[in-house]
C-alpha cells in the first residue's frame, strides 16, 4: 500500500468522529450566514513560495487564476451591493494575477475596503514563471491605501523559514522595510500592515494579545520595524498541513485538542456567517478553506452558487457547509482571517 | 514497547480514581500555580516547568511542557535555554559537593 493511500484511509475513518454541526447545535447556536460584508476573492494560485503549511497548495508552479471576466464581474457585485465593504484579495500571491492591478483601483474608486493578503517576499521576487518585477507594489499599496496583511509567522528567522522556506525571513524583514518608508505600519490609520502568526506545528496559537507585545518589541529592536496589529490564526488540517500530521501520525491528536478547545463564543463569530469566498473559476464558498477541498461549493435551490449568477438572497439563505476542519475556527480564543475571534 | 505510555499523559485524572478529594486538591493547586497568569507570566511559568520536567527527567512533563511552551509563545531558543539552566543547575549541585570531598581528604590528613 502506498502511503499516500494509507493516509487517505487513515483520515477517511475518521472524519465521521469530528461532526462540527452537531458541536455547534449543541451549543445552542444557529450556523446560518448573517451578513456578507466580506467578498473575499481566491485570484491566483500562483505563488513564488511553496509554504509548508498552505492551505491553498500554492506553488511556483499552478497556473489557475481568476481571469478578467471573473473580475470585472466581482467589481459590478461590490457596485450593486454597497452593504459588502470589503474586497479581501487572496492567494496563491494575489499581485501575481494580471488583472490584479485593476481590479484593485476599480474596488477603490467603488469607496470598497480593499485588504490583500501580501507574502512580502513576492515585492522582492518577482514573478516566477514571467520574471516580471513587482518592486512596485509598496508604492502602489500606498497610493491606493490597500491594508496589506502579511503571513509572518515568528519574529526570529527559524520559524518563519521553517514554515516559508530558507530565506524568506531576511527577505520579509526587507519588503517590510520597504512598506515602513512608504508610511505602513507607522500610526498613519489610512495605511494599515497587518501580520499573520500560525504555529510552526501541531498545537495552539498563544495569545493575540502577549505575541503582538512581543513581535512588536522584538521587530522594533532589532530591525527597526512597526506594523499595526497581529493576527494569530490556527493551522486548519486540511491539504499540506493535514498531510504533514497524518504523516508524523499527529492527526488524531491534532483533531482532539481542536475539538476539545471548542469555544462557543469563537463559534458565533465564525467568519463564514459574515463572508463569501470565491475562487478562480467564480464558484462560490463559505471560507478560503472550503474552496481548497472537494465538494464544498456553495449551493442554493440545488444550484451552485458563483458570481455569475449571484444575488444576496441567495447568499444569505445558502446552508454554510460544515467539515471537520471548522474545528480550526471554533479552538481556544477561535481563528479567523482576522485573527482571533473571542479573547 | 516502551516502559512509559506517551497515551498515559492525558490520563492523569485518573490518579485520583483513589483519595479523589486529595487529587482533587493538587489539581486545585497545579493549574493555579502554573496554568495562570501570576506574577510570572504563563510563558514563564512554563519555561520553569519544562526545565523542572528536564531535571525530573519525567518524558510526560516534556511532552506537555513543550506544547505548553509552544502555546503560550515560547520558541525553541528559549525553550533550549531553560534546559541549559536546568542543566547547568545540575551539575553545578554536583559540583559544589566537591567541597564536601575536600573537607573529607582535610579529615583524613590528605589536604
Amino acid at each position: 500500500m502506498s502511503q499516500s493511500t494509507s493516509v487517505e484511509k487513515i483520515s477517511n475513518k475518521n472524519s465521521h468522529k469530528y461532526n462540527f454541526v452537531d458541536k455547534f447545535k449543541r451549543s445552542g447556536l444557529k450556523p446560518n450566514p448573517l451578513t456578507v460584508e466580506t467578498l473575499q476573492v481566491n485570484v491566483t494560485k500562483l505563488c513564488n513560495q511553496t509554504c509548508v503549511h498552505c492551505h491553498v497548495d500554492a506553488s511556483p508552479k499552478r497556473k489557475e487564476q481568476l481571469n478578467i471576466d471573473g473580475v470585472n464581474r466581482c467589481i459590478e457585485i461590490l457596485k450593486e451591493h454597497p452593504s459588502i465593504k470589503n474586497l479581501d484579495l487572496t492567494g496563491g500571491a494575489p499581485e501575481l494575477n494580471p488583472h490584479f492591478d485593476y481590479f484593485v483601483e476599480e474596488a477603490k474608486k467603488l469607496g470598497v475596503h480593499v485588504m490583500v493578503r501580501h507574502n512580502l517576499t513576492v515585492t522582492l521576487d518577482g514573478n516566477p514563471v514571467t520574471g516580471e518585477e513587482k518592486t512596485y507594489l509598496p508604492d502602489f499599496f500606498a497610493e491606493h491605501k490597500v491594508e496589506v496583511i502579511s503571513s509572518l509567522p515568528y519574529y526570529q528567522e527559524y520559524f518563519t523559514d521553517k514554515q516559508r522556506g530558507k530565506g524568506v525571513f531576511e527577505k520579509s524583514i526587507e519588503s517590510i522595510k520597504m512598506l515602513n518608508s512608504r508610511g505602513f505600519g507607522n500610526g498613519n490609520s489610512e495605511l494599515m500592515l497587518n501580520f499573520v502568526y500560525n504555529p510552526a506545528g501541531a498545537y495552539l496559537p498563544p495569545s493575540q494579545e502577549q505575541l503582538e507585545i512581543d513581535f512588536k518589541k522584538e521587530l522594533h529592536n532589532k530591525y527597526g520595524i512597526t506594523f499595526n496589529k497581529l493576527f494569530a490564526i490556527t493551522n486548519i488540517p486540511i491539504n499540506r498541513f493535514r498531510t504533514q500530521l497524518l504523516k508524523i501520525g499527529a492527526y488524531e491528536e491534532y483533531m482532539e485538542k481542536l475539538v476539545n478547545a471548542f469555544n462557543p463564543a469563537a463559534a458565533e463569530g465564525i467568519m463564514c456567517r459574515n463572508l463569501i469566498s470565491v475562487d478562480h473559476d467564480g464558484k462560490i464558498y463559505d471560507c478560503d478553506f472550503n474552496q481548497q477541498m472537494m465538494n464544498m461549493e456553495v449551493e442554493v435551490d440545488g444550484e451552485p452558487l458563483t458570481i455569475f449568477n449571484f444575488n444576496m438572497e441567495k447568499a444569505l439563505k445558502r446552508k454554510i457547509r460544515f467539515g471537520p476542519h471548522c474545528f480550526g475556527c471554533t479552538a481556544g480564543a477561535g481563528s479567523s482571517c482576522g485573527g482571533t475571534i473571542s479573547e | 514497547m516502551s516502559y512509559y505510555d506517551p497515551s498515559d499523559l492525558k490520563r492523569f485524572a485518573e490518579v485520583g480514581k483513589f483519595s479523589k478529594e486529595l487529587m482533587d486538591k493538587f489539581f486545585e493547586y497545579y493549574n493555579s500555580a502554573v496554568g495562570e497568569d501570576g506574577a510570572l507570566t504563563k510563558r514563564e511559568k512554563s519555561l520553569i516547568a519544562l526545565a523542572v520536567a528536564h531535571t525530573e527527567q519525567c518524558p510526560y512533563c516534556i511532552d506537555a511542557y513543550t506544547t505548553q511552551c509552544l502555546e503560550s509563545g515560547a520558541d525553541p531558543e528559549q525553550m533550549t535555554e531553560a534546559v541549559h539552566v536546568a542543566a547547568s543547575m545540575s551539575a553545578g549541585i554536583k559540583l559544589i559537593h566537591a567541597l564536601q570531598m575536600q573537607n573529607s581528604l582535610k579529615k583524613k590528613g590528605a589536604l
